[in-house]
């Protein structure tokens, strides 16, 4: 029976360097697939919802017609599972993690004015050729009334 | 008769990692029976099944636990995949394989540092925690996570290990298996360290049957179970023995985990080597309906999830029982006789997991 085995492993480590980083003076390093935070490119997001019905903690809220995006970040777990369901694949999982806040409060990305423009010119083109088309319809349709009286 | 006097013990004591409470029937410093209660960390986790579909849910049974995470989600997937008649890609598999065994690691490694800390052995703990380190380092580098992963889902697994990546893991094990190496003759051999394991907690097989313990514990006294045995995920290719030990004490469990942990290192070599090509994830259509009874084998012992769905996205039931709950009864025996300076010890090598236990 051995005694006092683990003497000479508790020597080596006198003169070893520490195993951890003394972050904050130090930076954190982070692997590319660490699970930081939850990001979004604002100017991509159609405002589908479907990241919304997806969070199993209810930490999102969207608005289609503000063009805003709202996450509470001390609801989320970063699962990942909105960044899966995203149709535009405009939500992702960043490394770093949050900073601490005072307060809580979600926070609320918004559109960018020219993102906004050009949505707003889009629905205007869609409404003017649905309107068009309605327009084109009614007209055919009266043609073949006319057509069928003749007859 | 001597007098008899109860010691309330836990729910917060500085050995153990989470909470439970028990009363110590003592007589002088003998225990002569120990009554637990649990219950302090109930947070309802099954009963969300009415409120997330089964999809989410995934992401919950993960959150059952911090160190048997990977295994909750790993068997409430295999359950619905079950039920819905899903085949799982070959590599889905495997990586499945790779990250349950890498988890399992992490958690004999944890469990390690936790009963040097337990016996008052402080470097040594940091040695274990130390070397756990790695683990989680690798874990953070192939899934994102550090305890929860997040890479299961029904049909397969959302992330892939690439040859760089397995080539981390492989470098990892080995350098982990070398610091083991240097650290496993104190836990075997030193004289302190042994005078407080050997004879401490005798839990007789026949005992250990009764009880119907499970995992670690029960090899520890001799029972050959092991549900990996079963062949779910990979574990039917991959070749690997059942560490039991006869003598049923706490040397024999802290033997069983340590040699656990090589025969971990040598499932993940294999895994490694044989991880096929193909594809992640199968695709899944519909909703789960019928009912479906999974055992798989955590870290800790056999669990077991239980899922019954309707046809909806909204499950009926989801019930996990965990190695923990099986072990209590267990403990409570190895309890009966021991010295009051050994409880903490003794509660500690059953592995308790009061958040699986109380989900």
């Amino acid at each position: 029976m051995a005694v006092m085995k683990f003497i000479p492993e508790a020597l080596k480590n006198l003169f070893k360097p520490p195993v951890t980083t003394s972050y904050p003076f130090e930076p954190a390093e982070y692997p590319e697939r660490s699970r930081g935070h939850i990001g979004i490119d604002i100017d991509d997001c159609i405002g589908c919802g479907m990241c919304v019905r997806a969070c199993p903690l209810g930490a999102l809220k969207v608005d289609k017609n503000a063009g805003t995006w709202e996450i509470d970040r001390f609801d989320c777990v970063v699962c990942g599972y909105c960044a899966e369901k995203c149709p535009k694949k405009c939500l992702h999982v960043i490394p770093g993690y949050q900073t601490p806040e005072g307060e809580k409060a979600s926070a609320l990305y918004k559109k960018s004015e020219e993102a906004l423009r050009l949505e707003a010119e889009k629905k205007a083109e869609a409404a003017r050729k649905a309107a068009e088309a309605k327009a084109a319809m009614e007209a055919k349709k009266k043609a073949e009334e006319a057509a069928k009286t003749e007859a | 008769m001597k007098k008899r006097s109860i010691v309330p013990y836990g729910p917060q004591h500085p050995v153990l990692p989470e909470p439970i409470h028990l009363d110590l029937v003592i007589e002088d410093e003998k225990i002569v029976e120990a009554i637990p209660s649990i219950g302090f960390i109930h947070r309802g986790l099954e009963s969300l099944t009415q409120k997330r579909d089964f999809n989410q849910m995934v992401y919950v049974a993960e959150r059952v636990c911090g160190i048997c995470s990977f295994g909750h989600g790993f068997g409430y997937c295999e359950a619905v995949e079950d039920i819905m008649d899903v085949e799982v890609p070959d590599r889905a598999k495997y990586l499945r394989t790779i990250w349950f065994e890498l988890s399992r690691m992490h958690s004999h490694f944890l469990w390690l540092g936790l009963l040097a800390d337990g016996f008052g052995f402080e470097n040594l703990f940091y040695q274990c925690w130390r070397i756990r380190e790695k683990i989680l380092d690798v874990l953070e580098l192939t899934t994102g996570g550090r305890v929860i992963f997040s890479v299961n889902k029904i049909g397969g697994v959302m992330k892939d290990i690439t040859p760089e990546m397995a080539g981390a893991v492989l470098d990892m094990i080995h350098s982990v298996k070398k610091e083991l190496d240097r650290i496993v003759p104190t836990f075997m051999e030193d004289y302190s360290v042994v005078s407080r394991l050997k004879g401490v907690g005798v839990l007789t097989k026949q005992q250990a049957h009764d009880l119907g313990c499970a995992g670690p514990f029960a090899r520890a006294s001799g029972i050959k179970t092991d549900m990996r045995k079963l062949g779910y995920a990979a574990y039917g290719d991959l070749d690997f023995d059942i560490i039991t030990s006869d003598d049923g004490d706490s040397y024999a469990r802290c033997y069983v985990r340590i040699n656990e942990i090589y025969q971990s290192i040598n499932i993940i070599r294999q895994a490694v080597e044989k991880l096929p090509e193909g594809e992640l994830a199968a695709a899944v259509k519909g909703n789960p309906k019928g009912e479906s009874f999974v055992r798989i084998e955590q870290p800790r012992g056999e669990a077991i999830y239980y899922v019954s769905g309707n046809g909806s996205p909204h499950l009926d039931r989801m019930r996990v029982r965990t190695p923990t709950f099986a072990n209590l009864a267990g403990l409570c025996e190895t309890l009966k006789g021991a010295d009051y300076a050994d409880v903490g010890l003794l509660i500690l090598t059953i592995d308790p997991c009061i958040s699986c236990t109380e989900r």
